[in-house]
Protein backbone atom coordinates (compact mmCIF):
# COMPACT_ATOMS: atom_id res chain seq x y z
CA UNK A 1 0.00 0.00 0.00
CA UNK A 2 1.49 3.22 -1.00
CA UNK A 3 0.43 4.40 2.35
CA UNK A 4 2.63 2.81 4.52
CA UNK A 5 5.60 2.97 2.01
CA UNK A 6 4.97 6.40 2.40
CA UNK A 7 5.03 6.72 6.10
CA UNK A 8 8.40 4.85 6.24
CA UNK A 9 9.83 7.57 3.71
CA UNK A 10 9.33 9.91 5.20
CA UNK A 11 10.30 8.50 8.95
CA UNK A 12 13.48 7.39 7.11
CA UNK A 13 13.96 11.23 5.39
CA UNK A 14 12.37 12.72 8.87
CA UNK A 15 13.78 10.39 11.38
CA UNK A 16 16.57 12.62 13.20
CA UNK A 17 13.86 15.56 12.84
CA UNK A 18 11.07 13.37 14.71
CA UNK A 19 13.78 11.72 17.34
CA UNK A 20 15.28 15.66 18.27
CA UNK A 21 11.02 16.46 18.55
CA UNK A 22 10.49 13.10 20.81
CA UNK A 23 13.66 14.11 22.98
CA UNK A 24 12.63 18.14 23.50
CA UNK A 25 8.42 16.87 24.43
CA UNK A 26 10.13 13.77 26.96
CA UNK A 27 12.68 16.96 28.00
CA UNK A 28 9.41 19.05 28.89
CA UNK A 29 7.64 16.42 30.21
CA UNK A 30 9.65 15.37 32.67
CA UNK A 31 11.18 18.66 33.89
CA UNK A 32 7.65 20.25 33.99
CA UNK A 33 5.96 17.42 35.91
CA UNK A 34 8.60 17.06 38.50
CA UNK A 35 8.31 20.95 38.98
CA UNK A 36 4.42 20.59 39.28
CA UNK A 37 4.94 17.87 42.13
CA UNK A 38 7.38 20.08 43.52
CA UNK A 39 4.53 22.88 43.56
CA UNK A 40 2.05 20.98 43.90
CA UNK A 41 3.67 19.30 47.36
CA UNK A 42 3.94 23.07 48.63
CA UNK A 43 0.50 23.94 47.90
CA UNK A 44 -0.87 20.88 48.93
CA UNK A 45 0.58 21.47 52.59
CA UNK A 46 -0.06 24.57 52.36
CA UNK A 47 -3.38 24.31 51.69
CA UNK A 48 -4.07 21.91 55.09
CA UNK A 49 -1.62 23.48 57.59
CA UNK A 50 -1.54 27.10 56.19
CA UNK A 51 -3.14 30.12 57.74
CA UNK A 52 -6.27 31.66 56.29
CA UNK A 53 -4.39 34.37 53.50
CA UNK A 54 -2.10 31.54 52.31
CA UNK A 55 -5.34 29.13 51.88
CA UNK A 56 -7.41 31.68 50.38
CA UNK A 57 -4.33 32.42 47.29
CA UNK A 58 -3.51 28.95 47.42
CA UNK A 59 -7.37 28.49 45.99
CA UNK A 60 -7.28 30.77 43.09
CA UNK A 61 -4.91 29.57 41.92
CA UNK A 62 -5.95 25.93 42.06
CA UNK A 63 -9.42 27.67 40.45
CA UNK A 64 -8.00 29.62 37.77
CA UNK A 65 -5.39 27.70 36.56
CA UNK A 66 -7.89 24.55 36.32
CA UNK A 67 -10.27 27.08 34.48
CA UNK A 68 -8.96 28.46 32.11
CA UNK A 69 -7.67 26.43 28.67
CA UNK A 70 -4.53 25.40 28.77
CA UNK A 71 -3.81 27.12 25.67
CA UNK A 72 -4.29 30.06 27.51
CA UNK A 73 -2.91 30.05 30.42
CA UNK A 74 0.51 28.77 28.25
CA UNK A 75 0.31 32.14 26.42
CA UNK A 76 -0.01 33.97 29.40
CA UNK A 77 2.39 32.39 31.60
CA UNK A 78 4.93 32.42 28.70
CA UNK A 79 4.72 36.16 28.44
CA UNK A 80 4.50 37.40 31.78
CA UNK A 81 6.84 35.29 32.80
CA UNK A 82 9.77 36.45 29.95
CA UNK A 83 8.53 40.37 30.70
CA UNK A 84 8.83 39.64 34.79
CA UNK A 85 12.15 38.00 34.85
CA UNK A 86 13.45 40.74 32.34
CA UNK A 87 12.10 43.56 34.20
CA UNK A 88 13.81 41.69 37.29
CA UNK A 89 16.79 41.82 35.45
CA UNK A 90 16.97 45.90 34.49
CA UNK A 91 15.95 46.68 38.01
CA UNK A 92 19.50 45.30 39.08
CA UNK A 93 20.50 46.85 35.73
CA UNK A 94 21.42 43.69 33.63
CA UNK A 95 20.75 43.41 30.04
CA UNK A 96 17.29 41.59 29.21
CA UNK A 97 17.76 38.28 27.96
CA UNK A 98 15.59 35.81 25.40
CA UNK A 99 14.61 33.26 27.65
CA UNK A 100 15.96 29.63 26.77
CA UNK A 101 12.79 27.31 24.89
CA UNK A 102 13.06 24.09 27.09
CA UNK A 103 13.21 26.06 30.50
CA UNK A 104 10.38 28.63 29.29
CA UNK A 105 8.34 25.33 28.87
CA UNK A 106 9.00 23.45 31.33
CA UNK A 107 8.13 26.35 33.44
CA UNK A 108 5.22 27.39 31.59
CA UNK A 109 3.25 23.96 32.08
CA UNK A 110 5.02 22.89 35.54
CA UNK A 111 3.06 26.01 37.13
CA UNK A 112 -0.32 24.01 35.16
CA UNK A 113 0.46 20.91 36.36
CA UNK A 114 1.20 21.84 40.04
CA UNK A 115 -2.69 23.33 40.15
CA UNK A 116 -3.58 19.54 39.58
CA UNK A 117 -0.74 18.11 41.78
CA UNK A 118 -1.93 20.05 44.53
CA UNK A 119 -5.17 19.11 44.48
CA UNK A 120 -4.15 15.06 43.83
CA UNK A 121 -1.56 15.49 47.02
CA UNK A 122 -3.74 17.41 49.32
CA UNK A 123 -6.38 14.61 48.76
CA UNK A 124 -3.98 12.00 49.62
CA UNK A 125 -2.29 13.87 52.76
CA UNK A 126 -6.00 14.50 54.41
CA UNK A 127 -6.51 10.41 53.83
CA UNK A 128 -3.66 9.29 56.22
CA UNK A 129 -4.78 8.05 59.45
CA UNK A 130 -3.87 11.00 61.82
CA UNK A 131 -2.80 8.60 64.55
CA UNK A 132 0.36 7.59 62.06
CA UNK A 133 1.82 11.39 62.11
CA UNK A 134 0.67 11.56 65.53
CA UNK A 135 3.39 8.31 66.14
CA UNK A 136 6.18 10.74 64.91
CA UNK A 137 5.04 13.58 66.32
CA UNK A 138 5.34 11.31 70.19
CA UNK A 139 8.54 10.51 68.85
CA UNK A 140 10.40 13.89 68.87
CA UNK A 141 10.15 14.40 65.29
CA UNK A 142 10.35 17.61 63.59
CA UNK A 143 6.86 18.74 61.14
CA UNK A 144 9.39 18.70 58.41
CA UNK A 145 10.90 15.06 59.36
CA UNK A 146 7.06 13.95 59.97
CA UNK A 147 6.19 15.01 56.86
CA UNK A 148 9.57 13.33 55.02
CA UNK A 149 9.56 10.41 56.97
CA UNK A 150 5.84 8.81 57.49
CA UNK A 151 3.09 11.58 55.59
CA UNK A 152 4.64 11.46 52.46
CA UNK A 153 5.75 7.88 51.50
CA UNK A 154 2.09 6.90 53.19
CA UNK A 155 0.72 9.70 50.97
CA UNK A 156 2.55 7.98 47.80
CA UNK A 157 0.31 4.70 46.99
CA UNK A 158 -3.34 7.18 47.34
CA UNK A 159 -1.59 9.55 45.06
CA UNK A 160 -0.17 7.77 42.37
CA UNK A 161 -3.15 6.94 40.14
CA UNK A 162 -4.18 10.40 40.48
CA UNK A 163 -0.25 11.25 39.59
CA UNK A 164 0.15 8.29 36.79
CA UNK A 165 -3.20 10.21 35.23
CA UNK A 166 -1.27 13.56 35.45
CA UNK A 167 2.05 12.39 34.19
CA UNK A 168 0.28 11.41 30.71
CA UNK A 169 -1.83 14.79 30.56
CA UNK A 170 1.82 16.31 31.14
CA UNK A 171 3.06 14.33 27.91
CA UNK A 172 0.21 15.42 25.68
CA UNK A 173 0.12 19.28 27.21
CA UNK A 174 3.37 19.75 25.58
CA UNK A 175 1.94 19.45 22.13
CA UNK A 176 0.12 23.03 23.21
CA UNK A 177 3.87 24.46 23.21
CA UNK A 178 3.98 24.13 19.37
CA UNK A 179 1.68 27.11 19.10
CA UNK A 180 3.82 29.53 20.83
CA UNK A 181 6.41 27.98 18.16
CA UNK A 182 8.59 25.54 20.90
CA UNK A 183 10.26 22.54 18.61
CA UNK A 184 8.70 19.72 20.20
CA UNK A 185 7.28 16.43 18.58
CA UNK A 186 3.89 18.32 17.59
CA UNK A 187 5.56 21.11 15.81
CA UNK A 188 8.44 19.31 13.99
CA UNK A 189 5.63 17.11 12.77
CA UNK A 190 3.80 20.04 11.38
CA UNK A 191 7.42 21.10 9.20
CA UNK A 192 7.81 17.80 8.05
CA UNK A 193 3.85 17.31 6.56
CA UNK A 194 4.34 20.65 5.53
CA UNK A 195 7.52 20.42 3.49
CA UNK A 196 6.61 17.13 2.23
CA UNK A 197 3.26 17.90 1.60
CA UNK A 198 2.39 14.21 3.27
CA UNK A 199 -0.04 15.28 5.69
CA UNK A 200 -1.66 11.86 6.85
CA UNK A 201 1.58 10.07 7.11
CA UNK A 202 3.36 12.55 9.39
CA UNK A 203 0.63 13.28 11.88
CA UNK A 204 0.18 9.07 11.92
CA UNK A 205 3.78 8.90 12.57
CA UNK A 206 3.41 11.46 15.98
CA UNK A 207 0.44 9.40 16.89
CA UNK A 208 2.58 6.34 16.61
CA UNK A 209 4.96 7.86 18.68
CA UNK A 210 2.71 9.57 21.13
CA UNK A 211 1.36 6.21 21.61
CA UNK A 212 4.24 4.59 22.20
CA UNK A 213 5.23 7.31 25.21
CA UNK A 214 1.51 6.48 26.74
CA UNK A 215 2.21 2.69 26.81
CA UNK A 216 6.36 2.64 28.08
CA UNK A 217 4.80 4.76 30.55
CA UNK A 218 1.41 2.82 31.81
CA UNK A 219 4.24 0.21 32.17
CA UNK A 220 6.50 2.02 34.22
CA UNK A 221 3.49 3.52 36.08
CA UNK A 222 2.73 0.01 37.14
CA UNK A 223 5.63 -0.98 38.46
CA UNK A 224 6.39 2.16 40.78
CA UNK A 225 2.65 1.37 42.28
CA UNK A 226 3.88 -2.31 42.87
CA UNK A 227 6.49 -1.04 44.44
CA UNK A 228 4.44 1.74 46.39
CA UNK A 229 2.17 -0.74 47.72
CA UNK A 230 4.13 -3.64 48.67
CA UNK A 231 2.63 -4.98 51.71
CA UNK A 232 -0.65 -3.23 51.01
CA UNK A 233 -3.59 -6.10 51.35
CA UNK A 234 -5.28 -6.54 48.16
CA UNK A 235 -8.37 -4.99 47.98
CA UNK A 236 -9.99 -6.56 44.32
CA UNK A 237 -8.71 -10.22 45.26
CA UNK A 238 -7.42 -10.68 42.42
CA UNK B 1 -4.63 47.80 31.10
CA UNK B 2 -6.50 49.04 27.96
CA UNK B 3 -9.61 48.07 26.80
CA UNK B 4 -10.81 50.15 24.42
CA UNK B 5 -10.50 47.53 21.28
CA UNK B 6 -13.55 45.95 22.99
CA UNK B 7 -16.67 47.62 21.98
CA UNK B 8 -15.00 47.36 18.70
CA UNK B 9 -14.87 43.80 18.57
CA UNK B 10 -18.01 43.12 21.27
CA UNK B 11 -19.96 41.42 17.56
CA UNK B 12 -16.47 39.63 16.82
CA UNK B 13 -16.81 37.97 20.76
CA UNK B 14 -20.46 36.89 20.34
CA UNK B 15 -19.90 35.66 16.95
CA UNK B 16 -17.07 33.20 18.24
CA UNK B 17 -19.07 32.39 21.70
CA UNK B 18 -21.68 31.09 19.71
CA UNK B 19 -19.06 28.72 18.22
CA UNK B 20 -17.52 27.41 21.18
CA UNK B 21 -20.85 26.47 22.42
CA UNK B 22 -21.91 25.38 19.46
CA UNK B 23 -18.37 23.13 18.98
CA UNK B 24 -18.48 22.30 23.10
CA UNK B 25 -22.38 20.62 23.33
CA UNK B 26 -22.01 19.20 19.82
CA UNK B 27 -19.17 17.36 21.16
CA UNK B 28 -20.52 16.57 24.03
CA UNK B 29 -23.83 15.23 22.68
CA UNK B 30 -22.18 13.13 19.88
CA UNK B 31 -19.48 11.89 22.42
CA UNK B 32 -21.67 10.98 25.17
CA UNK B 33 -24.07 9.41 22.53
CA UNK B 34 -20.97 7.37 21.11
CA UNK B 35 -19.68 6.06 24.36
CA UNK B 36 -22.54 4.22 25.95
CA UNK B 37 -21.90 1.68 23.42
CA UNK B 38 -18.22 1.73 23.70
CA UNK B 39 -18.50 2.10 27.50
CA UNK B 40 -20.94 -0.89 27.26
CA UNK B 41 -19.44 -3.45 24.66
CA UNK B 42 -16.38 -3.48 26.93
CA UNK B 43 -18.38 -5.00 29.97
CA UNK B 44 -20.52 -7.18 27.85
CA UNK B 45 -20.98 -8.66 24.22
CA UNK B 46 -18.61 -10.16 22.30
CA UNK B 47 -14.79 -10.02 23.01
CA UNK B 48 -13.69 -9.11 20.12
CA UNK B 49 -16.15 -5.94 19.77
CA UNK B 50 -14.78 -5.13 23.38
CA UNK B 51 -11.44 -5.32 22.41
CA UNK B 52 -11.53 -3.02 19.64
CA UNK B 53 -13.72 -0.09 21.81
CA UNK B 54 -10.84 -0.91 24.62
CA UNK B 55 -8.38 -0.13 21.69
CA UNK B 56 -9.65 2.78 20.65
CA UNK B 57 -9.98 4.72 24.03
CA UNK B 58 -6.31 3.43 24.78
CA UNK B 59 -5.50 5.21 21.06
CA UNK B 60 -7.36 8.27 21.82
CA UNK B 61 -6.83 8.84 25.36
CA UNK B 62 -3.06 8.23 24.53
CA UNK B 63 -1.94 11.30 21.91
CA UNK B 64 -2.45 14.29 22.04
CA UNK B 65 -6.07 15.88 20.84
CA UNK B 66 -4.17 18.17 19.14
CA UNK B 67 -2.96 15.87 16.70
CA UNK B 68 -5.61 14.02 16.26
CA UNK B 69 -6.95 17.28 15.16
CA UNK B 70 -4.07 18.00 12.40
CA UNK B 71 -4.55 14.52 11.61
CA UNK B 72 -7.89 14.69 10.34
CA UNK B 73 -7.82 18.42 8.78
CA UNK B 74 -4.80 18.15 7.16
CA UNK B 75 -4.28 14.73 7.12
CA UNK B 76 -7.60 13.72 5.48
CA UNK B 77 -8.63 17.12 4.31
CA UNK B 78 -5.49 16.67 1.85
CA UNK B 79 -6.56 13.10 1.00
CA UNK B 80 -10.17 14.09 0.06
CA UNK B 81 -9.65 16.23 -2.92
CA UNK B 82 -8.22 13.35 -5.02
CA UNK B 83 -11.90 11.81 -5.23
CA UNK B 84 -13.51 13.57 -7.87
CA UNK B 85 -16.54 11.81 -7.09
CA UNK B 86 -16.50 13.54 -3.58
CA UNK B 87 -15.64 16.89 -5.14
CA UNK B 88 -19.22 16.84 -7.31
CA UNK B 89 -21.17 15.29 -4.56
CA UNK B 90 -23.43 17.77 -2.05
CA UNK B 91 -20.83 16.54 0.85
CA UNK B 92 -18.42 18.65 -0.44
CA UNK B 93 -18.87 21.81 1.24
CA UNK B 94 -18.97 20.01 4.62
CA UNK B 95 -15.43 18.40 4.01
CA UNK B 96 -14.19 22.00 2.96
CA UNK B 97 -15.62 24.00 5.87
CA UNK B 98 -13.08 23.83 9.02
CA UNK B 99 -16.02 23.42 11.94
CA UNK B 100 -16.82 19.64 10.76
CA UNK B 101 -13.36 18.66 11.74
CA UNK B 102 -13.30 20.30 14.52
CA UNK B 103 -16.72 18.22 15.24
CA UNK B 104 -15.60 14.96 14.42
CA UNK B 105 -12.40 15.21 16.43
CA UNK B 106 -13.62 16.21 19.71
CA UNK B 107 -16.42 13.88 19.36
CA UNK B 108 -13.90 11.29 18.94
CA UNK B 109 -12.26 12.71 21.79
CA UNK B 110 -14.69 13.26 23.81
CA UNK B 111 -16.18 9.01 23.01
CA UNK B 112 -12.71 7.48 23.88
CA UNK B 113 -12.78 9.88 27.96
CA UNK B 114 -16.03 9.28 28.57
CA UNK B 115 -16.55 5.40 26.97
CA UNK B 116 -13.33 4.45 29.52
CA UNK B 117 -15.28 6.25 32.41
CA UNK B 118 -18.38 4.12 31.19
CA UNK B 119 -16.87 1.12 30.97
CA UNK B 120 -15.90 1.16 34.39
CA UNK B 121 -19.58 2.66 35.94
CA UNK B 122 -21.02 -0.25 33.47
CA UNK B 123 -19.19 -2.82 35.53
CA UNK B 124 -19.87 -0.97 38.95
CA UNK B 125 -23.49 -1.47 39.13
CA UNK B 126 -24.41 -4.11 41.00
CA UNK B 127 -25.17 -7.64 39.08
CA UNK B 128 -28.21 -8.76 41.62
CA UNK B 129 -29.66 -5.18 40.33
CA UNK B 130 -29.69 -6.41 36.86
CA UNK B 131 -30.60 -9.67 37.91
CA UNK B 132 -33.89 -8.18 39.55
CA UNK B 133 -34.61 -6.30 36.10
CA UNK B 134 -33.85 -9.60 34.19
CA UNK B 135 -36.41 -11.30 36.85
CA UNK B 136 -39.11 -8.88 36.26
CA UNK B 137 -39.32 -9.77 32.64
CA UNK B 138 -37.26 -6.63 31.30
CA UNK B 139 -36.21 -6.57 27.81
CA UNK B 140 -32.48 -6.08 27.49
CA UNK B 141 -32.95 -2.55 26.40
CA UNK B 142 -35.43 -1.62 28.78
CA UNK B 143 -32.79 -2.93 31.05
CA UNK B 144 -30.39 -0.70 30.02
CA UNK B 145 -32.84 2.17 30.03
CA UNK B 146 -34.38 1.67 33.19
CA UNK B 147 -31.82 0.42 35.31
CA UNK B 148 -28.35 -0.21 33.99
CA UNK B 149 -27.37 3.06 32.20
CA UNK B 150 -28.80 4.96 35.54
CA UNK B 151 -27.25 3.66 37.94
CA UNK B 152 -23.64 3.25 36.15
CA UNK B 153 -24.51 7.72 35.42
CA UNK B 154 -25.26 8.19 38.84
CA UNK B 155 -21.90 6.46 39.91
CA UNK B 156 -19.68 8.59 37.64
CA UNK B 157 -21.22 12.01 37.37
CA UNK B 158 -18.34 13.71 38.99
CA UNK B 159 -15.98 12.35 36.91
CA UNK B 160 -17.96 13.27 33.92
CA UNK B 161 -18.17 16.92 34.89
CA UNK B 162 -14.69 16.87 34.98
CA UNK B 163 -14.31 15.35 31.62
CA UNK B 164 -16.47 17.97 30.39
CA UNK B 165 -14.36 20.44 31.87
CA UNK B 166 -11.17 19.40 30.10
CA UNK B 167 -12.84 19.25 26.75
CA UNK B 168 -14.89 22.59 27.30
CA UNK B 169 -11.37 23.90 27.85
CA UNK B 170 -9.44 22.24 24.76
CA UNK B 171 -12.12 23.96 22.55
CA UNK B 172 -9.27 26.93 21.43
CA UNK B 173 -7.80 23.86 19.90
CA UNK B 174 -9.66 24.67 17.05
CA UNK B 175 -8.09 27.74 16.17
CA UNK B 176 -5.06 25.78 15.21
CA UNK B 177 -7.27 24.49 11.98
CA UNK B 178 -9.22 28.50 11.56
CA UNK B 179 -12.41 27.75 13.68
CA UNK B 180 -12.62 30.75 15.77
CA UNK B 181 -14.40 30.58 18.92
CA UNK B 182 -13.78 33.25 21.41
CA UNK B 183 -9.98 32.27 21.56
CA UNK B 184 -9.47 32.51 18.11
CA UNK B 185 -10.91 35.98 18.27
CA UNK B 186 -8.73 37.01 20.59
CA UNK B 187 -5.86 36.13 18.52
CA UNK B 188 -7.28 38.26 16.16
CA UNK B 189 -7.69 41.14 18.55
CA UNK B 190 -4.14 40.48 19.54
CA UNK B 191 -2.98 40.54 15.81
CA UNK B 192 -4.68 43.80 15.31
CA UNK B 193 -3.73 45.59 18.31
CA UNK B 194 -0.41 44.21 19.47
CA UNK B 195 -1.92 44.23 22.88
CA UNK B 196 -0.05 41.16 24.58
CA UNK B 197 -2.70 40.24 28.21
CA UNK B 198 -5.55 42.03 27.42
CA UNK B 199 -6.98 39.85 24.99
CA UNK B 200 -5.84 36.94 26.80
CA UNK B 201 -6.90 38.60 30.46
CA UNK B 202 -10.46 38.56 28.61
CA UNK B 203 -10.51 35.10 27.18
CA UNK B 204 -9.67 33.37 30.07
CA UNK B 205 -12.30 35.68 31.84
CA UNK B 206 -14.67 34.39 29.60
CA UNK B 207 -13.60 30.64 29.70
CA UNK B 208 -13.76 31.11 33.84
CA UNK B 209 -17.67 32.19 33.63
CA UNK B 210 -18.07 28.92 31.61
CA UNK B 211 -16.50 26.85 33.35
CA UNK B 212 -18.29 28.05 36.35
CA UNK B 213 -21.42 27.29 34.97
CA UNK B 214 -20.66 24.16 33.63
CA UNK B 215 -19.44 23.05 37.23
CA UNK B 216 -22.43 24.50 38.61
CA UNK B 217 -24.89 22.94 35.97
CA UNK B 218 -22.96 19.92 36.66
CA UNK B 219 -23.81 20.16 41.00
CA UNK B 220 -27.12 21.04 39.87
CA UNK B 221 -27.51 17.50 37.84
CA UNK B 222 -26.01 15.58 41.01
CA UNK B 223 -27.96 17.00 43.72
CA UNK B 224 -31.02 16.05 41.54
CA UNK B 225 -29.96 12.60 41.54
CA UNK B 226 -30.80 10.47 44.50
CA UNK B 227 -27.10 8.70 45.90
CA UNK B 228 -26.75 6.78 48.76
CA UNK B 229 -24.63 9.01 50.98
CA UNK B 230 -27.58 11.15 51.13
CA UNK B 231 -29.89 9.19 53.26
Amino acid sequence: MAFISNTIQLFYEWGPNFLRGTMATLQIALGSYLLGIFIGTCGAVGKIYGGRSLRFSLKIYTTVIRGVPELVLILLIYYAGSSLINLALEGVGLNPININGVAAGVIVIGVVQGAYQTEVIRGALVAIPKHETDAGIAFGMSRFKVFRRISFPAMLPLALPGMANLWMICTKETALLAVVGFEELALVTKQAAGKSRMFLEAFTIAMVIYLCITLASNVVFKLIEKRTTRGHPKLDGS
Amino acid sequence: MVWDWLPTYASRFVDGFWVTIQLFSMSLFFGFMLAIPIGLVQVTGPKWLGLIARGYCTLFRGTPLLIQLWLLYYGLGSIFPHFPALRESMFWPILVAAFPYAVVAFTLSVAAYEGHVMAGAFRSVPKNELEAGRAFGMSRFSLLRRIWLPRALQNVLPTLAGEAVLTLKSVPLASTITVFGVYGVGTLVRQDTFLVYEPLLFVAFIYLCLTGILVYLFGWLERRVPSESMK
